[in-house]
């Protein structure tokens, strides 16, 4: 049992030819983490994940997935690894089940029939399993390459764009899924364009131009992009209400917004009741507090601005 | 060898939903073997041959018929010309199926998550090959077989159908025919490594033919015999070139080169 991280990765480099897709990634994957790799159309997320997932050999610099060294122990890897690439990549005139009892046997399951059972009726594709692929919808296809990725229970698993294209209904279920093979304690590495969704499904996540720009928890990267803000809604904000807020040494930028007063401060489960005790005196009436939550898109677009100078990782 | 076997049966229920190959598969050996039926068939019923003496036929062939009279001699003669087409159906079939299966996943993006289970290259190799090749050499034996059966009831001499069981014809369809579909698929690997669409990749394989369509010609004009020897030869010249080319297609057949460099 290996106790440390279950991917590993030190100074992991690929270029083809001149052009450098990945340059230089250090990260550290725990065991039952849901990792989002995000980053823009080019920086280099399918190509990292393809090198973790033995497709490629990096350049330079080394990774350890599984305990296993890629590039040497590449046989061992895909045996622990699961993926799903941005393109189901199946057989069209094979059935769903003919296209997963082909992949068992390219994993060498035991129970095939079983694992299929098993997973088709997870992915509520059962009842279609003797139809062929070719008659599929976008969703299904999606649902039973995740299904093809899953069925020799690997200990890690890799979705490149698992939402990408399908209908909401699909799309849910499909993070659902995630969500529920997260709580099986498998490793998710998740390449997605899809913001929202990695602020929901993942623990940590690194994003990436080439190479990393931050690395952190979702929660984290908003609270060191932006800090925190809380807004006071008042009844009604006077010209001197900004005077009274802004002395305060742990506040440091103060807005007026018709009647809501933005305040960014450290700490505010701390620094709240002093700021509502100041405005209450100042004679204002405060209807709510509530902090200003800052989507991981914000954060990631900021990532993208600042790309040339600040490393947030 | 089980997941050998498991990418025989996928590329057999893939490709053989595609008309076209089916086409290829089956109306290639029914053509060449109802082909040379049809002339012995027209060639034994015709009352020109009495007067047939083994001076009329090129005269390095008459040395193959031994005792056999003039007019048996046309006959083994007729029924000679015909091997080299038999040679063609082994090369052309695997060329389709490989070159069908190896583009069509390239197109259809099958291959990358194939790469990325713990299949070896030469796994994935010898099942496409396979693949192609045991259709095609059993469409070569069953079309000899049946052109072995048509001609026991057209020709009345034995001698002369005994012929198509000797060593020549023998080493020519149990031998030449198998190396000739290793040919064929390896040539099919490396085109398909470098184009995207599973008819030119088809089309280029099958310029790989066109030796086999002038020995065809030059022995049908009398330029070559095509005799034991040259069967031998044939075999020996096949072993070296598929033992290169297989080399090749393996080389070529990288995962790294597939997913960076297949285009």
């Amino acid at each position: 049992m290996n106790n440390g991280p279950i991917i590993q990765t030190t100074n992991l480099s690929r270029s083809f030819g001149d052009i450098l897709a990945v340059d230089r990634i250090s990260v550290s994957i725990n065991p039952g983490e849901v990792f989002g790799l995000l980053g823009p159309n080019g920086a280099g997320k399918t190509t990292t994940v393809r090198m973790l997932a033995a497709l490629l050999e990096p350049t330079s610099g080394e990774a350890y997935v599984a305990g296993f060294q890629i590039g040497k122990e590449d046989q061992k890897i895909r045996r622990q690894i699961g993926y799903l690439p941005e393109a189901p990549g199946l057989y069209d005139a094979l059935t769903a089940e003919q296209n997963l009892a082909f992949f068992g046997a390219m994993y060498g399951v035991e129970e095939i029939s079983r694992q299929i059972k098993r997973y088709l009726e997870l992915l509520v594709l059962w009842n279609s399993r003797h139809e062929p692929v070719a008659t599929f919808s976008k969703g299904m296809r999606q649902k039973l390459a995740i299904a093809r990725a899953l069925l020799h229970e690997p200990e890690v698993l890799f979705l490149d764009e698992p939402t990408s294209g399908l209908d909401p209904q699909a799309a849910r279920l499909v993070r659902e899924f995630i969500a529920e093979l997260s709580g099986e304690g498998r490793t998710i590495i998740l390449c997605t364009h899809n913001l929202d969704e990695a602020d929901r499904l993942c623990d940590r996540v690194a994003v990436v131009n080439g190479h990393l720009l931050a690395l952190d928890s979702p929660k984290v990267l908003r609270r060191k992009i932006f800090g925190r803000k809380v807004v006071f809604h008042l009844l009604e904000v006077k010209a001197d209400f900004e005077q009274v807020v802004l002395p305060f040494a742990f506040v440091s930028e103060v807005q007026v917004v018709e009647n809501k007063i933005l305040v960014s401060v450290e700490d505010p489960e701390k620094n709240n009741p002093a700021i509502i005790r100041a405005l209450v005196e100042a004679g204002a009436e405060v209807q709510f507090v509530g902090e200003l939550r800052r989507r991981l898109e914000d954060v990631y677009l900021e990532l993208m601005k600042s790309a040339e100078g600040i490393n947030y990782g | 060898m089980d997941r050998i076997k498991a990418i025989i049966v996928k590329e057999w229920r893939e490709v053989f939903k595609n008309k076209f190959i089916f086409f290829t598969v089956s109306f290639l050996p029914l053509m060449i073997t109802a082909l040379p039926l049809g002339i012995l068939y027209f060639a034994t019923g015709s009352e020109n041959f009495g007067g047939v003496t083994t001076a009329d036929l090129p005269p390095q062939f008459s040395t193959l018929c031994g005792e056999l009279s003039g007019g048996d001699c046309m006959l083994y003669y007729i029924v000679t010309q015909f091997l080299l087409l038999f040679m063609m159906v082994p090369v052309i079939i695997p060329m389709t199926i490989a070159s069908y299966s190896i583009v069509g996943e390239k197109t259809t993006r099958t291959l990358e998550p194939l790469l990325v289970t713990p299949v070896s290259t030469l796994e994935i190799l010898i099942g496409k090959g396979l693949a192609g090749i045991i259709p095609a050499v059993s469409a070569t034996w069953i079309g000899y077989l049946l052109y072995a059966a048509g001609a026991h009831i057209m020709v009345d001499n034995p001698a002369v159908v005994g012929k198509l069981f000797d060593p020549l014809w023998m080493t020519a369809i149990f031998v030449v025919g198998p190396l000739l579909s290793i040919f064929g698929v390896s040539i099919a690997v490396m085109i398909s490594s470098r184009v995207n669409d599973p008819r030119i990749a088809e089309q280029i394989s099958g310029i790989f033919v066109l030796p086999i369509v002038g020995l065809f010609i030059g022995q049908t004009m009398g330029l070559i015999l095509v005799n034991q020897q040259f069967i031998l030869w044939m075999a020996g010249i096949l072993v070296a070139l598929d033992s290169i080319l297989f080399y090749f297609a393996v080389q070529i057949f990288q995962r790294e080169t597939i997913l960076s460099r297949w285009k």
